[in-house]
């Protein structure tokens, strides 16, 4: 069962993601029957789901939103932002529910204010084409639609002397085998004639993804009671009713149904669209077939068991070496190649779209837009470049804040952006992509910008920075100020963006997660925030050093360069051995005294030193030798040796022994 | 099941210099030889380091330094056990691992006071299983290092 609720979870917020994207879009396009369509698939199929799990609440709102959905569908309702907050409100309500029933929750909310709105707008509309849509409203699951290829099939049989029916099939409710059930179902059907369409589909069907009712549409030379006399004899069937099609009137009726708010190009375009859909979505059901969902912590085995592999590769190449036997060698090495083909393989498999964060923004934004009373126009462009799980879900708050931001304070008021002469609905460009071994995420508004001196003004009056400071200040210096704790730049505080709490969490959040923010801002032309990222947090570059026996190794992205010095280059300043390194004093640690590394080798005439960066300081780090750089696994040192001296982590080498990680930050006073 | 009474308790029987040592089995999750110790610089002493152990970097206490008894150089019966206690794994050195015993609760006794004062904290217990005198370990204190060299 819990495996099934899994499952169910998971594809209940699929569904509800698609109908919360779709309903966005119906937005934009309220004429675009398409889009309904689609609306309305995801939703009977979530219906139809929950009531299967026996989550009453969540079928019975989803099956009064499908109500209204109907109602859009048939023109009886028209579309109207008003409409669409109920229904988004409905769809809120249902996330709810899906996200109780996730926590272990009941999925039972109180939704009858939402499911009365509902019924309001589905009754509200005077019924203007009622007595021929009748049935259709009453019974929404009983009529199938049918698609261009269904329709020709069934005209084709037709024009051959066969007859079309419809017939709803009910199990009785302590059916044990529904799909063996259906199966009968099916195969008795088969030797009267030919099932063209099921709903829900036939493989729904096998897999048992339906309540107690399905329906089939067969063409048949039977009579309709003979059909039905050939259903009722499969046991553990409680209703069937076979209903005979005209396949004319049925094309008639899609027809009428069209052309009574479109002209007949229209609807002809709508036809073309809904069958264009239609692939594209067995096209994504296919695609979704070939993927499978595996819990995370699987993957981290997997990549525990293959760090193993590696210690053990390591071994094999150094007795292969020992050995010198040409066939053993060739072997390894081949292994090895393969093994790191391998690393690359399951270090992918944790990387997900940010789709996957940005996907519920588009909503955020909508509400954010009427809340404020502005107009918002969210692009997103690269919604498919890839990140660690562990990056993507701590990067979604920090967004939320950024985009608040963004449309708090960036974006004016129609009136306002009207009087300067810019278009009234603001854009928002969310833009992310890959470069190096970061990922970048920028948030670009075409507001206000930040103005300089207000910022100065205020960061003075907050203490942050003294009056002497603030002149010599470069633009970037002053933006930073932004994301000083205790700074809110927007004249009226709103609910919205809060009081400023939020940029220096945003800041320090990115930058635990290695990570860093940047602003760049034109006064009435915008703002970018741009975020930098590293592409996964378990894996870091690193530079291999060599203290006397040990190995460490230290992070790249705080390394500025190597240098090799001669002993005489060391100058002295206040008891502190510095170096003069391009122009600059740079101060020496020993990381051989830092780290009290046993001494078992002589000092030497040049030192190898690696110089670090933090912000604007710097240090020069004495090693002994470099080993190389590294791509490496960052690991802890667990519950036991919590917070030590300098040491960030540590890394399994491909030799199978432990090398500890440097925190350059703590090092760099 | 319930209510009855566990008269048993298995234990993994280790040696440390002369006197052999017990930890519940439960608290065990495997027996190890020596490998590779990576040091990690600015720990207490008896803090050897940490190992790689199957993918998971686990930090290695030197019993012997533990309780202030002199260190000898490992060998080939040298043992690591790797002991579990709530979120935290460690690898204990011990001289050898001995034994799996399973010993009544009944001879467990209360540690004897003439056991020298830094020792005692670390016992929960004595059990006599025959001729052999076995040392339960506590090793809630033993993993405490809050309040030792630090």
């Amino acid at each position: 069962m819990s495996q099934y609720l899994e499952i169910f979870i998971d594809e209940s917020k699929e569904h509800l993601q698609t109908i919360n994207e779709q309903l966005l879009e119906l937005e934009k396009s309220p004429a675009d029957l398409s889009i309904v369509n689609e609306i309305f698939r995801s939703a009977h199929t979530l219906k139809g789901m929950s009531a299967t799990m026996g989550f009453e609440d969540l079928a019975n709102l989803t099956h009064q939103m499908e109500n209204v959905l109907d109602g859009i569908r048939n023109h009886k309702i028209t579309v109207t932002p008003e409409l669409l907050d109920i229904v988004f409100r409905a769809v809120d309500d249902l996330e709810a529910m899906v996200n109780s029933i996730a926590e272990g929750g009941d999925g039972k909310r109180d939704v009858r204010e939402v499911v009365q709105q509902l019924k309001q707008i589905e009754q509200g509309e005077p019924p203007v084409v009622k007595t021929k849509q009748e049935p259709i409203s009453a019974v929404p699951s009983l009529i199938q639609t049918y698609g261009e290829f269904e329709y020709n099939v069934l005209q084709q049989s037709k024009e051959q002397g066969f007859h079309t029916y419809e017939i709803f099939v009910k199990l009785r409710a302590d059916c044990l085998l529904k799909a063996a059930r259906v199966f009968m179902v099916f195969e008795a059907l088969n030797q009267a004639g030919e099932v063209i369409k099921s709903n829900p589909s036939v493989e729904l069907l096998e897999e048992e993804k339906f309540d107690q009712e399905f329906i089939v549409t067969v063409v048949s030379k039977e009579t309709s009671e003979q059909l039905y006399q050939r259903i009722i004899k499969v046991s553990e069937i409680e209703e069937v009713t076979v209903t005979a099609i005209d396949v004319d009137q049925l094309r008639a009726g899609q027809g009428t149904q069209s052309q009574s708010t479109q002209s007949e190009t229209e609807a002809a375009v709508t036809v073309e669209n809904e069958e264009q859909k239609e692939k594209e979505a067995t096209h994504k059901q296919t695609a979704a077939n070939k993927t499978i969902r595996v819990n995370i912590e699987r993957l981290d085995i997997l990549m525990n068991l293959f760090e193993e592999l590696v210690i053990d590769r390591g071994r094999l190449e150094q007795i292969s070496r020992e050995l010198n036997h040409p066939e053993l060698h060739e072997t390894v090495e081949r292994m090895s190649r393969i093994s790191s083909d391998l690393q690359n393989i399951i270090l992918n498999m944790r990387m997900i779209p940010v789709e996957t964060v940005f996907n519920r923004f588009p909503r955020m934004v909508r509400q954010l837009a009427r809340d404020l009373g502005k107009k918002i126009n969210l692009e997103i462009i690269g919604a498919e470049t890839e990140l660690d799980r562990t990056v993507i879900d701590e990067i979604g708050d920090p967004l939320v804040h950024l985009l608040r931001n963004a449309i708090d304070h960036g974006i004016e008021t129609p009136e306002v952006r009207r009087a300067k002469g810019k278009p009234e609905e603001g854009t928002v460009k969310l833009k992310a992509y890959h470069s190096g071994n970061h990922v970048f995420i920028e948030i670009e508004d075409d507001g206000a910008g930040i103005n300089r001196e207000k910022v100065i003004q205020k960061a003075i009056s907050k203490g942050i920075i003294s009056k002497q400071n603030a002149v010599n200040l470069t633009d970037k210096q002053v933006y930073e100020l932004i994301f000083a704790s205790g700074f809110s730049t927007a004249d009226k505080i709103s609910d919205v963006s809060g009081r400023g709490v939020g940029l220096d969490v945003v800041k320090s959040t990115i930058e635990s997660l290695g990570g860093s923010v940047t602003i760049d801002s034109q006064e009435g032309v915008g703002s970018v925030f741009s975020i930098q990222l590293p592409l996964t947090l378990s894996i870091i570059s690193v530079m291999l050093v060599e203290i006397q026996n040990e190995k460490y190794a230290i992070p790249l992205s705080s390394i500025i360069e190597t240098a090799i010095i001669k002993k005489e280059d060391i100058l002295h300043a206040h008891h502190q051995k510095v170096i003069d390194f391009r122009g600059k004093v740079v101060p020496l640690l020993f990381l051989k005294d830092v780290f009290e590394v046993p001494v078992v080798k002589e000092e030497e005439e040049f030192f190898s030193v690696v110089i670090v960066r933090k912000g604007e300081k710097m240090a020069g780090l004495v090693v002994d030798s470099f080993i190389g750089q590294q791509e490496v696994v960052l690991k802890s040192l667990g519950n036991y040796l919590t917070s030590v001296f300098a040491i960030s982590g540590a890394t399994i080498l491909g030799d199978g022994q432990v090398a500890l990680i440097i925190d350059c930050n703590v090092l760099i006073k | 099941m319930m209510g009855v009474q566990e008269t048993e308790l298995k234990v993994i029987v280790f040696q440390l210099q002369d006197e052999e040592y017990a930890i519940p089995v439960q608290q065990v999750r495997s027996i190890e030889k020596v490998q590779h110790i990576t040091r990690v610089p600015r720990t207490p002493k008896f803090v050897k380091g940490v190992i790689n152990l199957r993918g998971v970097v686990t930090p290695i206490i030197d019993l012997r330094e533990r309780f202030g008894i002199e260190a000898l150089p490992f060998n080939e019966q040298t043992r690591v056990i790797i002991v579990a206690l709530d979120e935290i794994e460690v690898g204990l050195i011990v001289d050898a691992a001995n034994d799996v015993l399973d010993i009544p609760v009944k001879s467990i006794e209360p540690p004897p006071e003439v056991i020298e004062a830094l020792e005692a904290d670390y016992i929960n217990g004595v059990a006599k299983v025959g001729k052999r005198l076995l040392i339960l370990l506590n090793l809630e204190k033993v993993l405490d290092n809050k309040k030792s060299v630090f």
